[in-house]
């Protein structure tokens, strides 16, 4: 968070759990996509439906700005999130296993006989 | 009343009660008895996390005050509901695993047990517990009413019979079942409102003719009604997108959501509910608020916004089909009452008597007494129920967005900010709590400031006071 004092000096004597890289990671996937379906929502709705009523079309029914924002926006996050949840994210242990290592190389303080390696 | 749509209800309410006592049968299977009665055992596969996640957060405005503002404003308030579609995948994707491992670590069995741990702090714990008591009290207050009311509108009978019918199917299966009854209550009772809002959306197209005729109406009537912007052209999108903060992403600070992330049994239980409960909570969103849009050229005229679902339910379906529908907003009710009573009696029972003033006392003791808290905490609620209190409604106002404002720095920053400390977490939670009440008179009485909801300065305030605050009396970065 503050530029002028990079992480290195004190990650040297304390080492992250290495399951967290992985969770900084999927938390970060996870703004990306709130921000993505704001974006999504918000420019369909008012940019579409900002117009003249007289100009809507309808889909299924609906007016256009609303179909493309709330329904195919639903339905596009719904696909996204499943395809993260089949592909993207990562499984791990939760509770505290000291043999999981996703990088075992790293971790050459802790006895490492049992990686997944294995 | 028909007693038709009575029986639908009544099969519901002994469905409830019966798997409030098989899950009270599973208590007690290993582990400790906090972390079962509390948390379930942290064993919540991902069904029934996506399911107790959506039940939860979807109360009476999801299926009675919700849809009826969208009968009198039109597509522009399903749009603001379709805020919500986010709570279902970024709760979970944010706190994640980093919250899962480190709530493990510490053993922690609530939020403040998180906290409490990653600030070493008393001040932040007992701050924390306060709110969390004082707040979700009044709003379980609030809910209990709604519970009493709908139930007096559907039954006919009089508010205090109805109340108590309530009272009594919640308060026993949360008393003796814990957190794992609520959870497994709160999976049936989301599966209830999904199927409600299905049957009841084709019934009003059907009753309406079509979508496209229904759209014709409501042209003819007002074409404001059909754009974003509401039938007086007055929701802006400023105000619209403020939702996005106070339904969507700011629920991660809401301490009953934030117990949930740390229940599940595995990543791949998160993996699944996120998916599942996105789907759930935007199918919800969305039919339900189109149901409230199309039903206003089907039964034109009505006043009160909380009547619009009932009277179409009674209206457009045979009375057996309405009674199951109508089972939904009394689903959507129970499911939040219920997550409010563990979670308010975890607080007292956890976080005040454990952590301050007995930290020893043996587990039976321990377990008597969350038995016995959780069911005189529902006996208190239902007298205040009969009569609320002005000052429990008046702090319910608070319950959602204030503790939004005060939680969800402490909780988000702390898991990621090492620099993040305990005068941070104190300063944050001040200033989102006395803002937020400050910035809600200050609405009252001049109109929205910045033409947003009331929460969005005290979240954006509460943020900078946690910088500050970490920043400014000593830095040094926590090691997680």
């Amino acid at each position: 968070m503050r530029p002028d004092t990079p992480n290195a000096p004190q990650s040297d004597e304390h080492k992250q759990d290495p399951r967290f890289k992985t969770a900084h990671k999927e938390a970060w996937i996870g703004l990306a996509l709130a921000i993505f379906n704001f974006i999504w929502w918000f420019g369909f709705a008012y940019g579409l439906g900002g117009r003249p009523v007289e100009e809507y079309t309808y889909i299924l029914g609906l007016p256009d700005w609303f179909f493309w924002s709330c329904v195919v926006g639903f339905i596009l996050m719904s696909i996204i999130t499943v395809v993260l949840a089949k592909f993207v994210l990562t499984d791990m242990p939760l509770d505290d296993d000291p043999t999981y290592h996703p990088n075992p190389p790293n971790f050459s303080d802790k006895p490492a006989q049992k990686g997944p390696k294995s | 009343m028909n007693i038709g749509v009575l029986i639908p209800l009544i099969i519901f309410l002994i469905a409830i009660f019966a798997i409030g006592f098989i899950a009270s049968k599973q208590m007690g299977s290993g582990g400790s008895f906090l972390q079962d009665y509390f948390l379930g055992g942290r064993e919540l596969g991902g069904f029934v996390l996506a399911m107790t996640m959506v039940a939860t957060y979807g109360s009476a405005s999801s299926f009675l005050g919700g849809p009826g503002t969208a009968y009198t404003v039109g597509f522009g308030w399903a749009l603001l509901a379709m805020t919500q579609v986010v709570t279902g995948y970024f709760v979970l994707l944010v706190l994640g695993k980093k919250f899962a491992i480190l709530s493990r670590r510490y053993d922690a069995v609530t939020m403040i047990d998180f906290l409490k741990a990653r600030y070493n702090s008393p001040a932040v714990a007992i701050l924390s517990a306060i709110a969390i008591i004082v707040f979700l009290f009044s709003a379980m207050t609030a809910q209990w009413v709604g519970g009493g009311r709908l139930i007096e509108s559907l039954t006919g009978l009089n508010y205090t019979t109805a109340l108590f019918i309530f009272a009594v199917s919640v308060l026993v299966y949360v008393t003796i079942g814990g957190f794992r009854a609520v959870a497994l209550t709160d999976a049936v009772q989301g599966a209830i409102m999904v199927v409600g809002t299905l049957i009841l959306l084709i019934g009003v197209i059907i009753a309406g003719g079509g979508v496209p005729a229904i759209l014709q109406d409501l042209l003819n009537e007002n074409p404001r009604l059909v754009t974003p912007f509401g039938a007086d052209g007055s929701l802006t999108a400023a105000y619209v997108s403020s939702f996005w903060i106070l339904v969507g992403v700011g629920v991660v600070g809401l301490p009953q959501m934030v117990v949930r992330t740390m229940s599940y049994k595995s990543s791949r239980a998160m993996h699944r509910a996120l998916a599942i409960g996105t789907i759930v909570t935007g199918f919800i969103m969305l039919n339900m608020h189109l149901i409230g849009i199309f039903a206003r050229p089907v039964m034109p005229g009505i006043e009160v916004g909380d009547k619009v679902i009932p009277l179409v339910a009674l209206e457009v379906l045979p009375s057996w089909l309405a009674g199951i529908v109508l089972a939904a907003p009394m689903a959507a009710i129970m499911s939040t009452v219920d997550s409010l009573l563990i979670l308010v009696s975890s607080a007292i029972v956890k976080d005040v008597y454990l952590n301050f003033i007995k930290p020893d006392a043996p587990e039976k003791k321990v377990k008597i007494l969350s038995f016995g808290i959780t069911g005189v905490l529902g006996i208190i609620v239902f007298l205040l129920a009969l009569q609320p209190p002005d000052l429990l409604i008046f702090l319910n106002l608070f319950a959602f967005g204030g503790l939004e404002a005060a939680f969800i720095w402490p909780i988000v920053l702390g898991l990621y900010w090492k620099h993040g400390n305990k005068y941070g977490a104190l300063l944050s939670m001040i200033t989102g709590i006395g803002s937020y009440i400050a910035i809600h008179f200050y609405n009252q009485e001049y109109g929205n400031l910045l033409g947003v909801h009331t929460v969005t300065i005290p979240v954006v305030l509460s943020l900078i006071a946690y910088i500050l605050g970490s920043l400014a009396v000593k830095r040094e970065p926590f090691r997680f």
